[in-house]
């Protein structure tokens, strides 16, 4: 050891300049840890889009399918059904659809492309359970209306056409998923297709 | 013997960190029922650990596997039920003997000036244990697993913004999935035990640091040269403790805390024996019956209600009407206990000196405590909603009382010395 006097502003530099160059290196080691957390191509991949044939719902009917896991529905949906949508206005939260839960093709009363089907994703707006679909006894739960869908975890619930009712749990309207009809008896679940 | 001992003392403290945190260390001599919590959680951790491990060598972790594998634990391995049944009813049983414990802090003061540090390791513990049980239970893959962590890890998609993107990240996928099992299970038999035990270690450093506190809320630590030399007990004590102090009305802690504590680790065994191996579901609540089946992504139970030690917060949540509203005062509930150190402003400990408003603000605050786990059981109707609301309000109100009456509070006067 010499005994050369210490230069502090030198000592001082090359402190900084290492703990900025380690930190810098503890980030970059962080990367891998944090981003393999992400969903892997395989998850990624499962995600595509699903095919749904149509042709043989019934009026009333609803079809199920799975897509990213999650339940997806179309819902045939009667003339009596879409009368129902109509003047509930004042008991919904969000009637006009303005909170971004749909394509902006489904932005309107029906929330749908074509006002006879009804595409949504099956999970409550609250906490993701999976709401019932009540064809003809949605009545017990809102009086004058048949048809609509009830979450019985919390007690939400939505009109057929997947808008909340005010005073339930759940805060927003059912997604609607991008969508469109292949052709008149098929519809692609998970893509928005040229139309959009 | 001497020799082997006198080698090793000469490489690493042996003899001196026994006696430092056992037999020479000074425990105050009032300690009562309450003071045996600390030491059961120990007893559980160690069988969790135990057990745990035991069960991870014919545990499958993955979507496919893990539900049946619990199965053939279950029927096929020798003794695999009990092993199982001694983990779950552990998981109930960690949180039955921490919740007496944290009570009988917040009954004694245990967590004023100068062991806030040790009441926030205590905090941090209860907090890694609930992240422990939460990743825990969706491991047998069932319906309440799922659906159970279903709810859960949505609680922060209310976060404004990047909500949806970190729901996305914990899960690994859009949905729940064998992604997320494998993680959850990485993180729960290795991680967080890990953080767990290191918890613990620092918790007890802290503890011995600066002294038990007892039910009298009394110090036993005296200013050096102050008690007369016939009024000190007649035991040893370190003189890590003796050099800056007296030390009045203690007792090392082994053997004599050691023995009383074998009572009650042996009357703890009892119940939790009964428990294993006549009621290790206990009627639903240690074990949901929809966890019975197999997970099903697109099946909801028709009531989902988390584990019971879950449900005061779970109560909290529903209570109000707003998602990012109650998810923020959920965790409020937690991160006011934490606060406690400074949200007490009292000088003196104990409730036994306390104020009367002091006595009635506490039972009101256990008992909105177990109201709201009773509420967090049940499915949401009108009358309960009601309920949990008044008892949320209540809970709330007992920090914001405490802060205002604390200051400048009607105490009764504390002895100097812990009679008898």
């Amino acid at each position: 050891m010499s005994n050369a006097p210490v230069d502090k502003g030198r000592r001082r530099f090359l402190t900084v300049a290492t703990s900025v160059v380690g930190a810098a290196g503890a980030v970059g080691v962080a990367v891998p840890f944090i981003a393999s957390w992400n969903p892997s191509a395989k998850a990624k991949n499962a995600g595509a889009p699903v095919e749904v044939n149509i042709g043989k719902a019934e009026p009333g009917q609803m079809i199920r399918v799975e897509w990213r896991g999650q339940p997806v529905w179309v819902v045939r949906r009667t003339p009596e059904m879409l009368n129902s949508l109509e003047g509930l206005a004042d008991q919904l939260r969000d009637p006009n659809s303005e909170e971004p839960q749909q394509p902006e093709y489904a932005a309107n009363m029906y929330r749908s492309r074509k006002e006879e089907y009804f595409v949504a994703v099956g999970i409550c707006t609250h906490l993701g359970c999976s709401p019932q679909y009540l064809e003809d006894s949605f009545g017990e739960q809102v009086e004058g209306i048949s048809a609509g869908f009830f979450c019985p975890c919390h007690g939400s619930k939505f009109d057929i056409a997947g808008r909340v009712f005010e005073g339930v749990p759940a805060p927003y309207n059912l997604v609607v998923p991008p969508h469109y009809y292949i052709d008149d008896n098929t519809i692609l679940v998970g893509e928005d297709g040229e139309q959009a | 013997m001497k020799k082997l001992i006198a080698w090793f003392d000469e490489r690493i403290p042996m003899t001196k960190t026994w006696n430092i945190h056992l037999a020479q260390y000074p425990a105050p001599k009032n300690f009562n029922f309450w003071y045996l919590f600390g030491v059961l959680a120990m007893l559980v951790l160690v069988n969790q650990i135990l057990t745990g491990i035991w069960l991870t060598m014919n545990y499958v972790p993955s979507a496919d596997g893990a539900f049946a594998s619990v199965e053939y634990i279950m029927r096929d391995i020798d003794y695999g039920w009990l092993l199982r049944y001694m983990h779950s009813t552990g998981a109930s049983a960690f949180f039955v003997v921490v919740y007496l414990h944290m009570f009988r802090g917040m009954m004694y003061g245990s967590y004023q000036k100068p062991r806030e540090l040790l009441w926030v390791f205590g905090m941090l513990i209860f907090l890694v244990l609930m992240a422990e049980a939460f990743m825990g239970y969706l491991l047998p893959w069932g319906q309440m697993s799922y659906w159970g962590a279903q709810v859960i890890i949505s609680l922060f998609g209310a976060i404004p913004i990047i909500g949806d993107d970190l729901t996305l990240w914990i899960r690994g996928d859009y949905v729940i999935s064998g992604a997320t099992l494998n993680r959850f299970f990485a993180l729960h038999v290795i991680a967080l035990p890990l953080v767990l035990v290191i918890l613990v270690f620092l918790h007890i450093i802290a503890l011995h640091e600066v002294g038990s506190n007892n039910p009298e809320g009394i110090n036993i630590k005296k200013p050096k040269g102050s008690v007369p030399e016939e009024e000190k007990p007649k035991f040893k004590f370190h003189e890590r403790f003796t050099n800056k102090y007296d030390i009045v009305d203690a007792f090392p802690f082994f053997p004599y805390y050691v023995v009383k504590d074998l009572v009650g680790i042996g009357i703890f065994l009892f119940l939790f024996c009964y428990v294993i191996f006549f009621a290790p579901a206990m009627g639903g609540l240690f074990l949901e019956p929809p966890n019975f089946e197999p997970a099903n992504p697109l099946k909801t139970p028709e009531h989902i209600a988390p584990v019971w030690y879950f449900t005061p917060f779970y109560a909290i949540l529903r209570a109000v009407p707003d998602k990012l509203l109650g998810v923020i005062l959920m965790f409020g509930a937690i991160v006011a206990l934490f606060l406690l150190p400074w949200i007490d402003r009292g000088k003196v400990r104990s409730i036994r000196y306390r104020c009367g408003f002091h006595k009635v603000n506490l039972t009101l605050f256990v008992i909105s405590f177990i109201a709201l786990g009773y509420l967090g059981l049940k499915p949401a109707t009108e009358v309960y909603t009601f309920f949990a609301r008044v008892f949320t309000f209540l809970y709330f109100a007992f920090f914001v009382f405490l802060f205002f009456y604390s200051k400048n509070e009607n105490t009764k006067p504390v002895p100097e010395r812990i009679t008898k």
